[in-house]
């Protein structure tokens, strides 16, 4: 690889989405060679045959240990290659850790050529991170409008209240208990059924 | 301190001492409060100790070593104050592979010398064949279970970078893989090796304990100047642990260490095959033969969770041996330093006088004497040593 051509890039991440967000970002910051792995099975024949410069790798992905073989001497490595982070990195490596990411480097390529694409990665990873809390947040919540909208059919069954004076009931209860309204719908959608 | 401690494990059946410290209470009865964190590589396990993610680990003994010698990645000093387990693992092949050996062999199909001579056959006829090589799988470049397949099967001239091949699989993946024709055989820690026999789609071969008596397996690991800085807090996390062992090796209490290993934010499997490694009674084959040794799982009896340096040095030379690093006495003495006897003394009170190191006791090889291990490698014909 020449000084000025784009390094070759390997994504491996199970997740889509995750590994498009990151994919997208690298294409934008002048990236263009990068090849998404999705199949752990054979996963070190898969790089070998891509041939990369630089891998990326979620922490969830337990095969992040088969990529560890790669710096053991092997006749099926044609370079040597070797963690990114060397001892001096130790804020890069705990930010990507803390994102959730790893990168290992093809021995040899400059360390100014590897820092932007790992502070990418950790923004991106930081982002796909938010975007999935925002997501089960929404999810909770309609969880909750759905209990809710149950207990306060068995609360207007039982006590004959209007629905108002049932959301009314659930919401001081929930104040007076200290708990959240989801939790006392629950607790009466779970009452309700034992006593059936 | 602030907060609670911070632990990472992989959910093996060696973290058991660790879990039940912590779900039972010892830990707590020793004024800490643990988190356990549940991870999924050993990679993450080690970086998120190294950078303090993790206060400790339940950690593969040899990652505790390279961690310190900086193979392999960043170099950061640990110290193990307490050994979590010794043996436990096994190895296991496909039903073909089993086959196989089983045709070929001549002598005690338990003696580790007469399944690696099989192999020695299956593998040379396998060349003569023109068939791909067989493929094992193991967890880690610097773990036991790579250093134990090497071990066997070199024993019997099958060189293991050369006639066969050695990938690393997560424990996770190993049935599956073993299944799928991926993997002829794995070793690996429990309960990975009964699910393949319970599946049907493999056999245990070996218990390691018919390999190596006694080797050290996951050790709880610190950062040494986390050591230095909290001396109280690795003495009372040494005495919950011991405190664990003893628990889980009362015979009465077996099955409700099992049920507590089995819950789904720790191994998230069967009980019954959780105590089926606590106790060394396995199932080693689909058809349900039973085998038993009281060697299988050593999770604190016969001083298995004092930390021995003798192991350390073991286990620093199979790296040797494998080409991972070259010989230095600076090194070894390193690599003996990880383990610490003197922590585990000093939290239980003992003097540690009298205290003989008991002997790994290979099926191969010279007596291991860690005063001389270039003495030691060399009686070994099959060696990727650096010369």
């Amino acid at each position: 690889m020449s000084a000025d051509q784009s390094p070759k890039i390997v994504i491996v991440d199970e997740s889509p989405v995750r590994a498009a967000i990151l994919e997208e970002g690298l294409r934008e910051a002048g990236f263009t060679e990068v090849v998404h792995i999705r199949e752990m099975q054979s996963l070190l024949a898969r790089i070998y045959a891509v041939d990369p410069d630089i891998i990326l790798i979620d922490l969830e992905n337990p095969s992040r240990d088969v990529l560890e073989a790669m710096f053991q001497v092997s006749r099926a490595v044609k370079r040597p290659i070797a963690m990114f982070v060397d001892q001096s990195d130790s804020a890069s490596i705990q930010a990507s850790v803390e994102a959730g990411v790893s990168a290992y480097i093809v021995d040899g390529l400059k360390k100014e050529r590897i820092k932007p694409i790992l502070d990418l990665c950790v923004s991106r990873f930081n982002a796909f991170a938010k975007l999935q809390e925002e997501l089960e947040r929404t999810k909770s919540q309609l969880e909750d409008r759905k209990i809710i909208e149950k207990a306060k059919g068995i609360l207007m069954k039982i006590k004959g209240l209007t629905e108002d004076e049932a959301y009314v009931l659930l919401r001081s209860t929930a104040m007076r208990e200290k708990k959240k309204i989801g939790e006392i719908a629950q607790s009466i959608i779970t009452a309700s059924e034992m006593l059936k | 301190m602030t907060g609670p401690l911070r632990i990472g494990f992989i959910p093996l059946v060696d973290a058991a001492a660790l879990i039940v410290a912590v779900d039972k209470g010892f830990a707590a009865a020793e004024g800490l409060e643990v988190e356990l964190v549940r991870e999924v590589s050993w990679s993450n396990v080690r970086d998120k100790l190294n950078i303090g993610l993790f206060d400790a680990a339940h950690l593969l003994a040899p990652v505790a070593i390279a961690s310190s010698l900086g193979l392999g990645h960043v170099k950061v000093p640990i110290a193990a104050p307490f050994n979590l387990g010794i043996n436990g693992n096994a190895i296991t092949v496909s039903p073909a592979l089993h086959a196989a050996l089983m045709e070929e062999i001549d002598g005690d199909r338990f003696d580790p010398l007469a399944t690696a001579r099989a192999l020695a056959k299956v593998v040379a006829s396998r060349r003569k064949l023109g068939a791909e090589p067989l493929t094992f799988g193991m967890t880690f470049p610097f773990s036991t279970h790579n250093y134990q397949l090497r071990f066997w099967m070199a024993a019997a001239g099958v060189d293991p970078d050369e006639d066969v091949r050695l990938v690393v699989l997560p424990p996770p993946y190993m049935v599956d893989s073993l299944r799928s024709g991926h993997v002829d055989a794995f070793c690996v820690g429990a309960p990975w090796n009964s699910i393949a026999v319970d599946l049907g789609v493999g056999h245990i071969l070996h218990f390691v304990s018919d390999i190596l008596a006694r080797a050290a397996e996951k050790v709880l690991a610190v950062r040494q100047v986390w050591a230095d800085k909290n001396p109280d807090v690795v003495a009372a996390l040494v005495r919950a642990a011991v405190r664990a062992a003893e628990f889980i090796e009362s015979p009465e209490n077996l099955s409700e260490a099992a049920q507590i290993l089995a819950q789904p934010e720790r191994l998230g499997v069967d009980a019954e095959v959780i105590q089926r490694s606590l106790t060394g009674r396995l199932k080693i084959s689909p058809e349900g033969t039973v085998r038993e040794s009281g060697r299988y799982l050593l999770v604190g009896r016969e001083g298995a969770g004092r930390p021995d340096p003798v192991q350390a040095a073991w286990l620093y030379a199979q790296m040797v041996r494998w080409g991972q690093t070259a010989l230095s006495t600076e090194a070894l003495k390193t690599a003996m330093a990880v383990f610490r006897p003197d922590l585990y003394d000093a939290a239980l009170g003992h003097s540690g006088e009298g205290q003989a190191s008991a002997p790994v006791g290979a099926f191969a090889g010279p007596a291991f004497d860690p005063e001389d291990i270039a003495g030691y490698l060399t009686s070994f014909a099959v060696s990727r040593r650096a010369p």
